[in-house]
């Protein structure tokens, strides 16, 4: 049996490039797809948890965990096409009107 | 058996005449405002006459419980009055006076646009003084201390559009609040030592003090707090210098609250605390010593004085400071006596003199007067009655009641040579100086223009807005007034004679009065000499007046100019309101603007203010450029901050 620690090290390690991914990359598909990474990081995590304790709480968590990034894909996509329809580019630097 | 006097309504009915004029007089005619400001005083004094003919000495001291007020732990104070010989003499003073001078100002003022303020502040006053006389305690009668001096600004004040005249109120206020400032120390230190401000309580509990060293230091630092105060309400040095410019109000107010009541209410307060001052010899020199040099000193300044209303205020002043002399030789009762009397001739030689400003169209010095004898013999012989009451001359009211302070001074428990002898040089002045007034004012030759009397209508707008040609007489509605206190003038003082003033006050100062009798008798012979020697300067006063002033009008500018340092600094007054400026308004102005104002409102508060404002600026002016609109970055603080926490967590856990 595989201990728990691999399982979270390789949790951790998915976290971690999906939060450099995130904060390196400037094209906001690459960006979009760093945040799946660390999404499946966390849900890496549950599953060994949940494997580990005997418990389906985190199985059920996982599931909520893909119902929301799906939707979240849905929906950032479709906000991905819009900026690059109003704005005619993909990197994020000049995306910054949200500020004061 | 006590009878039952309804006492409160004497207080009340003035202060439903002041609610009423003051609310409603603006839209009423003159007429109502007449009938509605005579009606109530009046009601008042025939209530008081009622009282006076009712009571009996037995039922004396009479206490009427009004309602509870102050319930403090122990401490109580109630709105409650008192009644006993003292204060049925001050209730007569205040309502007979103030109904006359009510009635005077109704010629007086008649076209002024105040007319309807004029008597509700009038009928206002009488509501406070009549309080201060019949309070039971020391705080009712501060209630009423306090009111009369608004009473006293207001009116001071009453031509308020006039700058000198509204300095003038504020002056008045400012420096009776010094006064005050004693005073209330006093009634400290009273609660604090006896637990009570009731006049009997208080005054059981003092005459029960162990005699001793420590008492005496105490009733003697009371005594001299409550002097204070009455420095500052009675005109008396240091405090004296507002009462002169006080004459800036119309002159029925000069009459009533600076010459005849008002003012008077610091006397009748010493005299109220006798109890207190009998137990502090020290309190009682320092009472008869600040007495005796006002007397003086006001009087000195009283001869060079050519504004009629000033002289008559440093006579004032003059006499008022006799009244403390009286009570600090320990003869109260002879110092109520003046009280009395004085009222009457001064209250008469102020509405005569206004009477003499009605006839001249508003002018006031005396130099623009002269020989008007003849336009206006009403006034004239009123004025000359009062003048020959207050310069003492027999048997008119004054002087019955100086020679008897005079006397007292000498014989009395507390009295000495030393204020004897600086008491007649006074009267001496008193009658130069009130002679030189009559004489400049109705012989001789007038000298006011008549076209400038008119011209000068303008600037005193309380009266004679008709157009004037020659002086003229008054109307009836001033004349009688003036009739009837010159009938009192003439006659007050025979109460006085044979000690029967001094008897109905016995009950009260009964003590002090006993112990000076067994000497009295031995010197009978003295007492005449002294009394001869008083009415003696009185005369040489007259006869220095009618020398300087009618049969040689060429001398005074002469002497004048030979003393010519001395004759300026009293035509300056000494320059005490200069002495005072620089010595305590000009700092205390300085103060305010450089440390106060500049310093610790501008440096301090503002600055504390104006620096919290301008920091939370800076520091978020910083902290803004965090949002910088760019999503790493945004990402970075998030990424920043939940390892932050995390770190903690494991620190936690380590930790443990």
């Amino acid at each position: 049996m595989v201990p728990l620690s691999y399982y979270l090290v390789l949790s951790g390690i998915l976290f971690s490039c999906g939060m450099v991914g995130f904060l390196i990359k400037r094209n906001i598909i690459t960006i979009f797809m760093s945040i799946e990474l660390m999404l499946n990081g966390v849900n890496l995590s549950f599953v060994a948890f949940a494997a580990h304790w005997h418990s389906l709480a985190g199985q059920v968590f996982v599931f909520f965990v893909m119902v929301v990034a799906a939707a979240e894909a849905a929906v950032g996509l479709a906000i991905i096409i819009a900026v690059y329809r109003t704005r005619e580019t993909l990197n994020i630097d000049q995306v910054n009107l949200l500020k004061l | 058996m006590n009878p039952f006097f309804n006492l409160w309504l004497i207080p009340i009915l003035p202060l439903a005449g002041a609610a009423i004029n003051g609310f409603f007089g603006k839209r009423s005619s003159k007429q109502t405002v007449s009938v509605v400001g005579l009606l109530f005083p009046g009601a008042a004094l025939a209530w008081a006459l009622w009282v006076a003919a009712h009571f009996s000495s037995p039922s004396l001291p009479y206490q009427e419980f009004i309602a509870h007020w102050i319930r403090s732990g122990s401490f109580t104070a109630d709105f409650a009055l008192y009644l006993d010989q003292l204060s049925l003499v001050m209730l007569l003073v205040v309502t007979g006076v103030g109904f006359l001078i009510h009635i005077y100002s109704v010629g007086y003022m008649w076209d002024d646009p105040g007319y309807y303020r004029f008597f509700a502040y009038l009928n206002l006053f009488m509501f406070f003084m009549l309080t201060l006389v019949l309070a039971n305690n020391y705080l009712l009668m501060f209630i009423g201390w306090e009111g009369v001096g608004l009473a006293s600004y207001l009116l001071i004040g009453f031509w308020f559009t006039k700058d000198s005249a509204a300095s003038a109120g504020k002056k008045a206020f400012i420096v009776n609040r010094i006064g005050d400032f004693g005073f209330l120390i006093g009634l400290f230190l009273l609660i604090q030592h006896f637990n009570s401000l009731d006049f009997a309580k208080v005054f059981v509990s003092v005459t029960h003090l162990p005699a001793g060293a420590g008492t005496e230091s105490l009733l003697t630092t009371i005594g001299i707090l409550l002097m204070v105060g009455a420095c500052g309400k009675s005109a008396q040095i240091p405090l004296y210098v507002w009462l002169p410019d006080a004459m800036e109000g119309p002159t029925p107010v000069s009459a009533l609250i600076h010459a005849a009541t008002m003012v008077t209410a610091g006397v009748y307060m010493v005299a109220r605390s006798h109890v207190i001052f009998e137990r502090a010899p020290s309190a009682l020199t320092v009472v008869a010593i600040i007495g005796t040099l006002t007397a003086f000193f006001a009087a000195t300044i009283g001869i060079a004085q050519t504004d009629i209303k000033k002289v008559l205020a440093y006579s004032t002043v003059s006499q008022l400071g006799y009244m403390f002399m009286a009570c600090g030789v320990g003869a109260f009762s002879a110092g109520i006596f003046h009280l009395m009397t004085h009222a009457f001739f001064k209250g008469l030689l102020f509405l005569a003199a206004g009477s003499v400003i009605h006839a001249v169209g508003g002018e006031q010095d005396m130099r623009k007067m002269g020989g008007l004898r003849s336009y206006i013999p009403w006034t004239f012989l009123t004025m000359g009655i009062a003048t020959l009451a207050i310069a003492g001359i027999p048997p008119l009211a004054g002087f019955w009641s100086k020679d008897e302070i005079l006397w007292k001074a000498y014989s009395g428990p507390h009295g000495s040579w030393v204020f004897w002898r600086i008491g007649i040089v006074t009267a001496f002045i008193t009658s130069f100086y009130m002679f030189r007034l009559l004489f400049m004012t109705f012989f001789g030759e007038y000298h006011g223009s008549k076209v400038d009397a008119h011209g000068r209508v303008s600037r005193r707008r309380g009266h004679d807005n008709h157009a004037h040609g020659e002086p003229h007489e008054s109307p009836m509605v001033m004349l009688v007034p003036l009739m009837i206190l010159a009938v009192l003038s003439l006659v007050g003082g025979l109460v006085g004679i044979g000690n029967r003033f001094e008897d109905f006050l016995a009950p009260l100062f009964g003590s002090v009065e006993v112990s000076e009798a067994a000497g009295e008798t031995a010197s009978r012979f003295a007492e005449y000499v002294l009394m001869g020697v008083s009415i003696g300067v009185a005369i040489l006063g007259f006869i220095l007046a009618y020398v300087l002033y009618v049969s040689r009008p060429y001398l005074p500018q002469r002497i004048a100019d030979s003393l010519n340092g001395l004759y300026v600094a009293v035509v300056n007054k000494y320059y005490v309101d200069e002495l005072y400026a620089s010595l305590f308004v000009k700092p205390l102005i300085d103060g305010s603007t450089h440390i106060l104002w500049q310093g610790v409102d501008r440096k301090v508060i503002d600055d504390t203010v104006n620096n919290a404002a301008d920091g939370a600026r800076h520091v978020s002016d910083e902290v803004r450029h965090m949002q910088s609109g760019n999503v790493r970055s945004y990402a970075g603080w998030i990424a920043a901050g939940a390892a932050g926490v995390i770190a903690y967590m494991v620190w936690l856990g380590v930790g443990r």
